[in-house]
């Protein structure tokens, strides 16, 4: 039997059914975090109706619409309360919750801070590309500071949220951090996301080029996938250089890696002994 | 033949009966966020679930994210019920309008309290009538219901998951302060004494499922996730496939159905209780605590020799409105007394269509009303 190639593990994964083509523009890193997801799941050999993928709001959004698995499209900032029910309510589903950057940090910011806290099991995916697509390209949590938008055209003043730095604060079990440059590194980062218990934070860095990067001196796709090249660096790496080199890097690769039980895990295990202690 | 097992008679809160009715129901997930007057609703829940089979329960850090849970969880496939009061349900009101254009089951309890804005907290009010049938944004169905008693508190609960089933979508059941914090005794009905109704889930084989279809009912069948159904569940205007869509009649066919299931089911939704009404002159309108306060007054009104009636909604939305044409055969004056500025006193103006003289009496002060209020008006005819 000949390997399989990407494309046909794409193609068996694909609803065949919903009409192409798909609304994202060309250039964008969105469809390579898709990409890593399914080889993940399918590389983890996970069965289809066993997946739920839990969409927010906005381009990452969408990504649900396209993929054969259980998929629920939800409000904005909402997905993880969405995943968080489905979770609880059929622990043995593996959920993930694909949000972008606008959705996770800003509107669900205190989903996020409160689903890491409760350590649910479920696989948080950020698709972060620093501005709000889907609305025309206003700033997001994740802008830099400085940097041009079109609800900051004089560049914007607030500090851009350091995700990792929150989802550790918070309590998460694993947090890691990509680009959509470093594929195979992501895709390392996906399954062991997946696999682990409790709440997984991976924040996956996807340019848009379209809103942000013709706003901020990166005209071409290729000038923005040029930038993630150039700025990312292994966090090993990055924890010997010099508060000089830090800057204008971004740091990539595991930063918690823990096994904490779910709270799905330690609730059932509360019922089982309540239970024997004289419930129903 | 088997004589019937004597039902359980305990004393109980309004909201307490809320629990009851729910687990009776068959509800195995509670998601919410405390608000005063609602919370016991929420307390009994955690105390109760874990020590049932599959029974979970879970403080939310919103009530949007309380209502994001249930919704999850009824797509899982539970029966699912969440509580609030005023600002908490308009924290809701998205998702809710999520759950009625994804047709997503679910029972959502508020006890009222005045507002607007923080308002009342533990004051009776019956300020969200409309907020109920129009907080979330669109035009969408919805069926709302109301309890003036201990036990309705129970037996509506039930009968908001039978609904919440039956039409695969949101029910909400309002209630007062007054009715969820007072103290009655009830009788807990045995299971086979009322109906219990869940969800139709799909027979065919997955491939053939269209999980918007169109049925006889108009409601198409719901599998949990994870179940070998996979499709996609959205809310935005979808196709019967359940994918985005911007075609005219597709959006069409969509709003026109989810309207239809529940509009053509009138006979089954819009409950009514009626005391004297069938030769009334005059009828007294009223829901929740305020129908208590109206029947002691009719029954004074007739025996002082005014043929007064009572038309008691049970369902508030949608309005029952075959049910008021009844009384307003003859009718003179209909009195609508309720514990806000006129809502729905509007719906009772809408379908009288000026036939009788509509009489309004509204509380907006977190005080009951009483008896003698609704009698002073009966009198004048």
């Amino acid at each position: 039997m000949s390997e399989i190639t990407g494309n046909e593990i794409i193609h068996q994964y694909l609803r065949h059914n919903k009409k192409f083509p798909h609304v994202l523009c060309a250039g964008c890193g969105h469809g390579i975090v898709l990409g890593t997801l399914i080889r993940s799941i399918h590389t983890l050999g996970i069965p289809k109706d066993d997946v739920v993928i839990v969409a927010g709001i906005g381009c990452s959004g969408r990504l649900a619409v396209y993929v054969d698995f259980n998929t629920v499209h939800t409000t904005h900032g909402r997905a993880l309360t969405f995943a968080t029910g489905i979770k609880m309510a059929s622990p043995r589903l593996n959920v993930i919750c694909i949000m972008g950057d606008g959705d996770a940090l800003s509107i669900g910011g205190n989903h996020l801070i409160h689903a890491a806290r409760r350590n649910i099991g479920v696989t948080a995916l950020i698709l972060n590309n620093n501005i709000y697509g889907m609305t025309g390209g206003q700033s997001s949590p994740a802008t830099p500071e400085g940097a041009t938008t079109m609800t900051n055209p004089y560049g914007q003043l607030d500090a851009s949220f350091d995700t990792v730095a929150l989802a550790r604060g918070a309590g998460a079990n694993y947090v890691a951090r990509g680009t959509v440059f470093h594929v195979k590194r992501l895709e390392g980062i996906m399954e062991e996301a997946i696999s682990r218990p409790g709440f997984s934070v991976v924040e996956a860095i996807t340019p848009c080029h379209t809103q942000y990067g013709r706003k901020n001196r990166y005209k071409t796709p290729v000038d923005m996938y040029k930038w993630l090249k150039k700025a990312a660096v292994p966090i090993e790496r990055f924890e010997e250089m010099t508060e000089e080199q830090r800057r204008d890097r971004l740091p990539i690769g595991v930063f918690v890696a823990e096994d904490r039980p779910g709270f799905e895990e330690r609730y059932l295990a509360l019922q089982a002994q309540m239970r024997a202690k004289g419930g129903k | 033949m088997a004589r019937p097992r004597k039902r359980k008679e305990i004393f109980a809160l309004g909201n307490e009966a809320v629990v009851e009715g729910a687990l009776l129901a068959g509800c195995s997930f509670y998601g919410g966020y405390p608000i005063t007057p609602s919370s016991e609703i929420m307390e009994i829940m955690a105390a109760r679930l874990p020590l049932i089979k599959d029974g979970v329960f879970i403080q939310l850090e919103d009530e949007i994210a309380s209502m994001g849970a249930i919704i999850g969880a009824s797509l899982a496939g539970r029966k699912v019920l969440t509580a609030t009061s005023g600002p908490g349900f308009s924290l809701m009101q998205e998702n809710l309008g999520y759950a009625i254009m994804a047709e997503t089951p679910m029972v959502l309890v508020n006890v009222m309290r005045g507002g607007p804005s923080t308002g009342l907290p533990t004051s009776p009010a019956q300020g969200d009538v409309q907020q109920a049938r129009w907080g979330t944004h669109g035009d969408h169905p919805i069926i709302v219901l109301s309890a003036s008693n201990v036990q309705e508190c129970l037996d509506m609960t039930i009968t908001a998951f039978n609904m919440a089933e039956k039409y695969r979508t949101p029910v909400i059941l309002l209630l007062d302060e007054v009715t969820a914090h007072t103290r009655e005794k009830i009788a807990i009905p045995n299971q086979g004494e009322f109906e219990v109704f869940s969800r139709t889930v799909p027979s065919m084989p997955p491939e053939w499922y269209k999980p918007y279809e169109e049925t006889v009912r108009g409601v198409p069948p719901m599998p949990p996730l994870g179940s070998g159904y996979r499709f996609h569940v959205t809310g935005l205007t979808h196709d019967r496939n359940g994918f985005p869509t911007q075609r005219p009649e597709e959006i069409v066919e969509l709003m026109e159905r989810i309207h239809r299931k529940i509009d053509q089911f009138f006979y089954d939704i819009q409950l009514v209780d009626t005391i004297d009404t069938a030769d009334a002159d005059v009828v007294v309108i009223a829901y929740g605590s305020v129908a208590r306060s109206a029947e002691l007054a009719v029954r004074q009104a007739r025996e002082n020799g005014v043929r007064a009636g009572l038309l008691k909604l049970k369902t508030l939305f949608p309005y029952p409105r075959r049910q008021t044409e009844k009384v307003l055969a003859h009718a003179r004056t209909l009195v609508v007394p309720e514990m806000n500025m006129g809502q729905m006193s509007r719906e009772v103006k809408r379908v009288n269509m000026g036939r009788a003289s509509v009489r309004t009496i509204n509380r907006i002060d977190g005080q009951i009303v009483t008896p003698s209020e609704i009698l002073k008006v009966i009198m004048q005819g």
